[in-house]
């Protein structure tokens, strides 16, 4: 691979930027942001396989990105004894009552020719199917929210290491994808964006309402760790030690260290995603996935099952994205599905790809940490600008202190403001994809 | 000096030429059709004449003017009626919306222009609030013509007129347009069904790789049997 | 008999008001994407954005002429600021066709790029509202708050169960009815709502006819972003305003938009109220409208409510997703994106 002088001068100057935070505002916070330039530089990856590879127009990162984070509960979490044999016999009903009901509409259309008569008897049948799986589901999601609702009141998880929750993520988020793919990928762009964009609205409201499965918007907090806690690490030996021969105090540099200790993490994952997808779209299998993008007729009309490759390549981006979002969780320490929102967890992650350069991995990179970069430092750069623009106002003045509080906000203009420069005098990004004809 | 004529056209899209120094020209009160292979260039042609494809050489002149790089909507207000292949009615919109809408650049009262293509086209007046999306093929095209005309154009231009009707219909439509000829109007177009276009044809032109290959009154060209055996088969 | 009468009333109260009222601020929304749509070809992800935009100038206005002691009650202050906030809005939408969308317009992008861009200008004005009038909800309805009251309701009629009608619903449908038939009248009966329509059903043909392009899409933005701030407006008094609520109503509006079939005006009205019922009708708590029809025994014991109300986007996305799996173009076949 030859390497972009572009790139190192756009990956150099990001560097600079994050060291200038170190030494002006401090290492934790550059750190941080480091942490969390890398879980979006992976989201805009999982996007930019979709979009870039392959020109599914995806509105719903948000959804994906949650589904990942919800498996970081379910996977690490102790599990609810109370709670399993509170509601667990009812709920094992429900899974049968489930399964019954499909398997009757399925068998029930398997007998029918297809028409009118067909979608009719599946409608009635689904909307019975679906008051005979509450009769089990009602009593059983009641019974476990009502174990200990203020600390559980859900099933808990599987209470294994949290790492292996980043694959589950993935997977979960790779299964929704199926589903959801099989539907609206037929669809055209615009379709395919606001089925999407539904899709990720209905996996939020579960998560958030769903109580009995990870406690809604009550949160799960105090998820444990892939990393070493600081307080064990301020009485650990040769930390102390270590912190000693270093200079540093030892609270501020556990700190630290934590962060380190992430940041190599999250370094390994985007470097192994990386490496994958960029093998991926250099192998035959993306030459055909970009043949298909920049031509889908003529893809077609080659033999290309051009319907099968889109399912492929959107269960992999939201793979991918499942996975980042599983991270975020286990970074977070804490699941809160009142916190996601679309402008921050799909729009966002938008605006990453495009900026950095739709279709090239390292420009979905570049745009994740710039990006991420900008939302975070937009608001102390707002906070600044407006005190200045508003200093003349005097400090009593009720417009100031409105305009001060509300310019954190001003950073969704800034965003704004960088994707339609971008797109209007750089449409290819910062860093352009290779095309073969320019 | 024609009313109408297109010299030395050459032009296409992207980088290759379709057209090749091509002459089309039609008088008042004349029907002139442009047969030829298929890929010849013919409905090329026709979109250099309307100002729907960029010449790299050569010139369109209507009357005294130049016309060469006038828009094609200016070219409608100069009084150039055009009547495409494919989508060329306003299918959602009733036979009456339809030729108002041709209708649309004129100031003047068009009550009298209305009445004439009525007479012309007496199944428009019956259908006239109908959906033009839901008439038949034939009656599509009658919209399409008439929608063309209430622009009181001096040059009426038709791409593939008859493309995809019956025989009874095409029959029907040439005989509409040859009344239309009779009111003193040029009359363009460009034709699949060549003996048949020729057979009505004051004078045709048969392209072949973009130049002309034969020019002559439609009944000479009809006769000629070398136009015969390669255009009209046998 | 009184029983039957009581659950009418029941339903009348609790669904069929609600669900129109919320089916009329849908199909004005959706009116302005189907019409952006039809013309200007493609789905515009910034409306919600500016119905909010458009609200919160109304907002402002209502607020000084309340402050001043203007007033028209018994109806809200808002709909004299109402002119204010159209103006502002199509300002604002005129302003961004000329810097983002005329661009790619001239140099014939494809549509998805217009999406892409008009994400981008969704976060500017979402960015512009929050820092003016800040992410929390405001309210500033006034004057009469109901039309018909329970109480009224029940002493007219003697029945057990009263119907309230909020004076915000009354008046939605009122100016919803005037609003379509204004538009109607001017998209059916003027030459430039003619030429509005030949270029939406055909754009070569009716650039062939002489339309003016420029034209066609000012006069789109207009209508759009009228309807949106009357959308905004009316949707902000009968429930609430909260910059984040109207984007999320982006999703229903959509759905409103692609059930009645793209592009097409009537659609999205039908549209609009196909929505809104569906996601009244489906949430609703069902059992105390049985306890009136059928013996106690045999009413279940729960809500008898199909959904719980948290869902009420999944029934906007169910219905669009059976809509493009049946029948793409919609129910008045619009055009198929």
């Amino acid at each position: 691979m030859t390497v972009n002088p572009r790139a190192c001068i756009y990956f150099g100057l990001m560097a600079l930027a994050l060291m200038a935070v170190g030494f002006l505002q401090s290492w934790s916070l550059a750190l941080t942001i480091l942490n969390l330039c890398l879980i979006s530089s992976i989201m805009a990856l999982g996007l930019n396989m979709q979009w870039g590879y392959a020109g599914l127009f995806n509105v719903g990162v948000m959804g994906f990105a949650a589904l990942g984070g919800v498996a970081a509960v379910l996977v690490s979490q102790p599990p609810v004894a109370e709670a399993w044999s509170a509601g667990g016999t009812d709920l094992g009903l429900t899974v049968l009552a489930l399964a019954a009901a499909i398997a009757i509409i399925v068998l029930v259309r398997r007998a029918m020719g297809k028409g009118p008569l067909r979608t009719f008897v599946t409608f009635v049948l689904a909307i019975a199917g679906y008051g005979f799986v509450r009769i089990f589901f009602d009593p059983a999601s009641e019974a476990i929210e009502s174990v200990d609702p203020s600390k559980t009141g859900y099933l808990g998880g599987l209470g294994l290491p949290i790492i292996l929750a980043w694959p589950i993520g993935g997977l979960i988020a790779a299964g929704a994808a199926w589903m959801v793919g099989k539907i609206a990928l037929g669809l055209r762009a615009d379709y395919l964006a606001i089925a999407t964009l539904g899709i990720s609205e209905i996996v939020l409201a579960m998560l958030k309402h769903e109580d009995w499965l990870s406690r809604g918007v009550k949160n799960v907090t105090g998820l444990s760790r892939p990393v070493p806690y600081e307080i064990e690490l301020q009485t650990t030996d040769w930390f102390l030690g270590l912190t000693e021969s270093l200079g540093a105090a030892p609270i501020e540099a556990s700190s630290v260290f934590v962060k380190i200790c992430y940041a190599l993490l999250f370094v390994a994952v985007l470097g192994i995603l990386m490496w994958l997808a960029e093998k991926a779209l250099h192998s035959p299998w993306g030459r055909m996935m970009r043949a298909i993008r920049d031509n889908e007729t003529s893809a077609e009309a080659m033999g290309k099952d051009v319907t099968r490759r889109h399912l492929q390549i959107f269960i992999l981006g939201a793979a991918v994205v499942g996975l980042a979002g599983a991270m975020l969780v286990t970074l977070d320490g804490q699941f809160t599905p009142g916190t996601y929102n679309p402008l921050r967890y799909t729009f966002l992650i938008w605006v990453m790809v495009i900026v950095g350069g739709s279709g090239n991995n390292w420009g979905s990179v570049l745009g994740g940490f710039l990006i991420w970069f900008v939302w975070v430092e937009a608001e102390p750069a707002g906070l600044w600008l407006m005190d200045l623009a508003t200093s003349g106002l005097g400090e009593s003045s009720t417009l100031r202190a409105h305009l001060l509080e509300s310019a954190p906000h001003m950073r969704l203009f800034v965003m704004g403001l960088i994707l339609l420069l971008v797109l209007r005098f750089s449409p290819r990004g910062l860093l352009p994809a290779k095309t073969r004809h320019q | 000096m024609s009313f109408l004529i297109a010299e030395n056209m050459v032009g296409g899209y992207g980088g290759s030429d379709i057209l090749k120094g091509c002459t089309i020209a039609v008088e008042k009160g004349e029907i002139v059709v442009i047969v030829g292979p298929n890929g010849a260039g013919k409905s090329t042609a026709m979109k250099a004449v309307f100002g729907m494809l960029d010449l790299r050489e050569g010139s369109v002149r209507l009357g005294e003017d130049d016309i060469t790089t006038l828009s094609p909507q200016e070219r409608v207000r100069r009084g150039m009626g055009f009547v495409p292949q494919n989508n060329n009615v306003f299918s959602t919109m009733t036979v009456m919306e339809n030729l108002e809408m041709g209708a649309y650049l004129r100031e003047d009262d068009w009550s009298e222009t209305l009445d004439q293509v009525f007479t012309l086209f007496p199944i428009l007046k019956e259908k006239r609030q109908q959906d033009a999306g839901e008439l038949s093929g034939g009656q599509r095209q009658q919209v399409a013509v008439a929608r063309a005309l209430m622009t009181r154009p001096q040059v009426l231009m038709l791409d593939e007129p008859t493309a995809g009707v019956s025989p009874i219909v095409m029959d029907e439509l040439f005989d509409r347009i040859i009344e239309i000829r009779n009111t003193g109007i040029a009359i363009l177009m460009v034709e699949q069904n060549a003996a048949q276009a020729l057979a009505i044809a004051d004078r045709g032109y048969v392209l072949v790789t973009g130049e002309n290959r034969f020019s002559d009154s439609g009944q000479a060209l009809l006769e000629n049997d070398e136009v015969r055996r390669s255009f009209l088969g046998g | 008999m009184d029983d039957i009468l009581n659950a009418i009333v029941l339903l009348t109260n609790f669904v069929i008001v609600p669900a129109l009222a919320y089916g009329a601020q849908l199909a004005l929304g959706a009116l302005g994407v189907t019409i952006i749509f039809g013309i200007l070809r493609f789905a515009n992800f910034a409306h919600g954005d500016l119905m909010a935009f458009a609200t919160m100038v109304v907002i402002l206005v209502t607020w000084v002429l309340q402050d001043a002691g203007i007033g028209i009650a018994p109806l809200p202050t808002a709909l004299i600021a109402l002119p204010v906030g159209i103006l502002a809005a199509i300002a604002i939408s005129l302003f961004t066709d000329r810097c983002v969308y005329r661009f790619y317009r001239q140099k014939k992008s494809a549509p998805v790029i217009f999406v892409i861009a008009s994400i981008g200008v969704m976060f500017m004005m979402n960015g512009i509202v929050r820092v003016i009038i800040g992410p929390d909800d405001q309210s500033f309805g006034d004057g009469a708050r109901f039309l018909i009251q329970v109480t009224q309701f029940r002493e007219w009629t003697g029945l057990k169960e009263g119907l309230a009608i909020k004076m915000s619903q009354a008046l939605t449908l009122g100016v919803a009815v005037i609003a379509v038939a204004a538009l109607f009248w001017f998209m059916q009966r003027t030459r430039a709502g003619k030429a509005m329509r030949a270029y939406s059903d055909n754009e070569d043909l009716a650039l062939l006819s002489g339309v003016n392009p420029d034209r066609v899409v000012f006069y789109a933005w207009v209508i759009a972003a009228t309807l949106a701030t009357i959308a905004g407006t009316l949707y902000g008094l009968d429930k609430s305003f909260k910059p984040f609520t109207y984007f999320q109503l982006l999703l229903p509006i959509f759905a409103a938009a692609i059930v009645g079939g793209i592009g097409q005006p009537l659609g999205a009205i039908v549209g609009g109220f196909i929505v809104a019922f569906s996601e009244v009708t489906i949430t609703y708590a069902y059992r105390k409208f049985l306890l009136y029809l059928l013996p106690a025994e045999w009413v279940p014991d729960g809500l008898v409510q199909f959904l719980s109300t948290d869902y009420k986007f999944a029934i906007s996305f169910v219905i669009l997703v059976v809509v493009l799996l049946v029948r793409p173009t919609g129910v008045f076949r619009g055009k198929v994106i």
